[in-house]
């Protein structure tokens, strides 16, 4: 499936239709952001079958950044059965994002 | 365009790092020094302890480190460093926004007396930052209070101003000349962070003045705020005898990986640091 990209008005039905969902808040403009890009794709084929990777612009879908309240990227959340169990704010090793997953698994 | 990749990436131009980057080009490895203009040993008055040199000032011994650096075609660079992510097998390091790659990293960053704003910690990433150009863009329309602890202090703020961020600059000294006419200013100092989840005020000389964000911006990041999962011991990076830290690749050298906080321990680790370093990039190789 690879990466998703969700726009606010079906991201409930994601969480909701998903076991373990994973979503990068991104931007275009964020150093940082881009420098998550290759391990967020890694852990998307890692994956691939057991959690969805989803990554969401902040310019892009504003409200569901809001919703969110992300105020600082990248933030990376994890949603098990539709529920936030995870956030990590700001890009970090692999390792953290797999931990996060497989604690959700 | 794909960044080149460079063999040792050290972070800080002080004695320890341009000890390192001698040793690592020494070595035949390619290096690029990053560091901010503030250094401590430059403001030292005098020197006393550092062998060869009698009573010199900091500023001298800093002068000769820095050309005996540049002469072996150690490239200096003026910036800050803001994260270091590991990836597979490299580093992924952000420079004023643009993305540097290297095989390791030697930090060398120094030991800043630093002391966190009450509610920092609780509030890094839910409206307290350090890094206007990173998050800035999040905050367009609205409220900012940029607290100036570095000399890049002003230059972000008129950014996130013609951005379009309603900024506020909060600095010890008098209005700094070139803050862009539409920033306001106050003299002073931040002592509190307020809010619920996020940030919803900060104090300044106690007042409490409303804000979305809290921008903090010093010259030194704290370790682990530069490379998450780095391991702290008694405030210093905790490293072995080969300057390893936890983290492999990445090696920690001076006063930043401990005491005493003297010239010759800086020189020496830099040496161990970058000769470690370049074996850990032989030993990948094989």
């Amino acid at each position: 499936m690879g990466i998703i990209h969700p726009s606010t008005k079906d991201f409930d039905q994601l969480l909701q239709t998903n076991e373990v969902v994973l979503v990068d808040f991104w931007a275009t403009w964020c150093g940082p952001c881009l420098m998550l890009a290759p391990i967020i794709e890694e852990i998307s084929k890692k994956y691939e079958g057991k959690a969805v990777v989803a990554k969401v612009d902040v310019d892009v879908e504003r409200a569901l950044a809001e919703h969110y309240q992300i105020m600082s990227i990248p933030t990376v959340l994890v949603f098990k059965k539709g529920e936030l169990i995870g956030r990590e704010i700001g890009a970090a090793a692999a390792s953290v994002y797999e931990t996060m997953i497989d604690n959700a698994l | 365009m794909e960044p080149i990749m460079t063999d040792i990436a050290i972070i800080g131009a002080g004695p320890a790092g341009l000890s390192a980057a001698i040793n690592a080009i020494a070595r035949g490895k390619s290096t690029r020094v990053f560091s901010t203009k503030n250094n401590y040993l430059e403001r030292a008055a005098r020197v006393d302890n550092y062998l060869g040199m009698e009573s010199i000032s900091g500023a001298a011994l800093m002068d000769s480190f820095r050309q005996h650096a540049k002469s072996l075609g150690a490239s200096l660079e003026t910036g800050q460093i803001i994260t270091i992510l590991p990836v597979s097998d490299y580093f992924m390091l952000n420079f004023k926004g643009t993305i540097v790659q290297a095989k390791t990293v030697l930090l060398a960053i120094g030991a800043a007396k630093q002391k966190l704003l009450l509610g920092e910690k609780q509030f890094l990433g839910q409206g307290v930052s350090y890094c206007a150009t990173c998050d800035g863009m999040m905050y367009r329309g609205k409220k900012a209070i940029v607290y100036g602890l570095a000399d890049e202090a002003v230059e972000e703020a008129n950014h996130l101003q013609q951005i379009g961020v309603n900024v506020t600059f909060i600095a010890a000294q008098q209005r700094p000349v070139d803050l862009a006419s539409a920033v306001q200013f106050i003299s002073g100092a931040v002592t509190a962070i307020e809010g619920e989840k996020i940030v919803q005020a900060v104090r300044v000389n106690e007042t409490p003045i409303e804000t979305d964000v809290l921008f903090i911006l010093r010259n030194v990041i704290a370790p682990t705020a530069l490379c998450k999962g780095l391991s702290i011991k008694d405030g210093f990076i905790a490293v072995n005898r080969d300057m390893e830290t936890n983290i492999p690749g990445i090696f920690a050298c001076g006063d930043c990986s401990g005491k005493p906080l003297q010239i010759a321990k800086a020189v020496g680790e830099g040496l161990i640091a970058a000769q470690q370093a370049s074996k850990y990039i032989d030993d990948q190789k094989k």
